[in-house]
């Protein structure tokens, strides 16, 4: 036991008929960022800066549904956001309404930093903030992929649903990364363009603390799915308190929270603990999903 | 068994020496919002109409901040924020950033009847409130000459502050229940900034076991899940509803930081609280019934 962990993900419930150049795609993505992660532990980066990072490169491919890539709001337009949490203080930030910022995970990181500005004295810090005019917007750097839309075409008898949509359509790839240092410390992040269609000003699960996003001394979990499922569940929550209330093991706790916090909902989450453990979980069909230990364990992978 | 009702106008540091011509028209109001929930409770109404009924009376009031009274941003505008959530189904509702619509607890209970999503925020919430024909003023309407003065104060000693949410949960007498929360947010707030008050499992939770709505300072509660937190320590600790919010308040959140109201299906209530003060009121079904604002006022 003991030493670091990390886990990556590309979000829950994938369309079963994906393409399989899409499909080695994703996989050589997510191991990219995998090995991202592992060659910044081994240089003892912190388990936050690992997150931020990995996620980082997961925004900037279009790959998935956060930064470049992301999903668009029923006008077209598009809005993203992120959440981070730091295990040890439990520090926490996060975005919501993000349109020109090319790193939203890096703005959640900002806010997290705020924290500790002499500009707000008293103790009450920002755990959450939304910029609703990002007047000092960092490089704009935004392409609507057009790879994504040949398999919304396929017909499909009784198309699996998520969220209402089809799962063509869905696009619930949020992205995700867990990180255990080699001190122990854990540290969760989540970024996403949020629901296909969704109405404008919609928020979801990925910058709520507690539903897509938690970190504390036991563990960092970051969840992908429906999110209404999520935060009514408050999943990543729910498996730090598990670990925590009623002593669970780190894959006692995920399997619970799947099994048992998500009723009618789908969704998937990833997660590791303080001792270098590192597990993941889903009911949906399929995540996209990458893990990694200190002791030479890797493995990517999308379905069951 | 049986109903109860409790409500909350903050928590926070209420100095004991707050004259009377501050202290009455507060614990006049919470008398009042306390007898309007009892009556719909006895009315038969659901507890998701009460709490939603009680919120919009405390809104009304300029006396808390939350509607009108709500406490001002650093550019002097007001973005009120809201929750409510069903203990039944966990259906939720949450808004943030709404700066017109008289009542941001009926909007987030729109959100969630309404819509397919539980959360909405500024522009597409404003939209949203419009469309179903919610009653919408100027913002002036919620900007109160206190405030005014609480902004300039912030500004000179430049900070930001915390000021009192409103808050309310209810069990009918069949293990019912609903919670819901609303505030203006921080005094001297950055524009946009998001609290604890319409983050589900923070500041505002129902399920099946319990109802909480938490008051102070909104990052220690979104860090301690607060409202969530009361509730998995019943459902995987085991502890008792008085119990699981003395341990959350005590030992979850630092000094000074929270207060939280909260009711357990079988119809017990509690308040707890580790600031100075706690507007707070509340009533059951056996005839107890109680408004304090300190610690040597106890409730339960």
């Amino acid at each position: 036991m003991g030493g670091w962990a990390i886990a990556v993900h590309g979000g829950a419930g994938v369309d079963p008929n994906l393409p399989n150049e899409r499909q080695e795609e994703a996989k050589q993505l997510l191991t990219r960022c995998l090995n991202l992660g592992i060659s910044a532990l081994r240089s003892s980066l912190s388990a936050i800066d690992v997150v931020e990072l990995v996620v980082r490169e997961l925004e900037s491919d279009p790959l998935f549904n956060s930064g470049r890539g992301s999903a668009l709001t029923e006008k077209g337009t598009v809005e993203m956001e992120a959440s981070i949490m730091d295990g040890p203080g439990r520090r926490c930030g996060a975005v919501s309404g993000i349109t020109t910022v090319k790193n939203p995970v890096s703005l959640a990181r900002l806010v997290v930093e705020m924290v500790d500005n002499d500009f707000f004295i008293t103790e009450d810090n920002i755990g959450m903030l939304k910029l609703a005019k990002e007047a000092n917007s960092i490089l704009f750097d935004y392409r609507i992929p057009t790879s994504g839309l040949e398999s919304c075409a396929a017909v499909v008898e009784k198309p699996i649903q998520m969220n209402g949509l089809p799962i063509s359509v869905y696009a619930p790839e949020t992205v995700g990364c867990v990180v255990v240092d080699s001190q122990g410390r854990c540290a969760a992040a989540t970024s996403t363009g949020g629901l296909m269609n969704k109405m404008v000003g919609r928020i979801g699960d990925s910058p709520l603390i507690g539903a897509g996003t938690y970190a504390c001394d036991l563990c960092g979990v970051s969840c992908t799915g429906e999110g209404e499922a999520i935060i009514r569940g408050t999943l990543a929550r729910d498996v730090a308190a598990l670990m925590e209330y009623k002593e669970l093991s780190l894959q006692e706790a995920v399997d619970y929270v799947i099994k048992r916090r998500l009723d009618d909902g789908k969704a998937g989450l990833i997660a590791v603990s303080s001792k270098g453990e590192v597990a993941y979980g889903f009911n949906s069909v399929g995540m996209f999903r990458g893990c990694a230990t200190e002791d030479g364990f890797m493995e990517v992978g999308i379905w069951e | 068994m049986g109903w109860a009702i409790a409500l909350h106008g903050g928590a926070g540091d209420i100095p004991r020496s707050m004259p009377p011509e501050r202290r009455e028209p507060r614990e006049a109001a919470l008398h009042h919002c306390l007898q309007i929930g009892v009556d719909a409770i006895k009315a038969g109404r659901s507890p998701l109409d009460v709490v939603e009924l009680v919120v919009r009376e405390l809104e009304d009031n300029p006396h808390f901040n939350a509607g009108k009274g709500s406490v001002l941003t650093s550019n002097g505008t007001v973005e009120m924020e809201a929750c409510i959530m069903d203990g039944n189904r966990k259906k939720c509702g949450a808004v943030s950033g709404i700066s017109t619509v008289k009542n941001a607890i009926s909007v987030a209970r729109l959100v969630m009847e309404k819509t397919p999503h539980i959360y909405l925020g500024f522009d597409g919430a404003e939209a949203f409130a419009r469309e179903q024909g919610m009653e919408t003023v100027d913002s002036s309407h919620f900007i109160t000459p206190e405030n005014i003065e609480r902004l300039k104060q912030a500004k000179t000693a430049n900070r930001v502050q915390s000021n009192r949410t409103v808050g309310c949960v209810v069990v009918d007498g069949y293990g019912n229940l609903a919670a819901a929360t609303s505030t203006g947010g921080l005094v001297n707030k950055m524009v946009g900034r998001i609290g604890d008050t319409p983050i589900i499992g923070a500041g505002t939770y129902a399920n099946s076991l319990c109802a909480v709505s938490a008051t102070g300072k909104g990052e220690a509660i979104i860090r301690a899940t607060v409202a969530r937190d009361v509730a998995a320590l019943m459902e995987y600790k085991g502890l008792s509803l008085k119990d699981a919010a003395t341990y959350v308040i005590e030992e979850c959140t630092p000094e000074r930081t929270a207060g939280l109201i909260a009711v357990s299906a079988t119809g017990e209530v509690t308040m707890p609280f580790n600031t100075v003060g706690m507007f707070r009121a509340c009533a059951t079904e056996d005839g107890d019934s109680e408004v304090a604002i300190w610690h040597d006022e106890p409730c339960d």
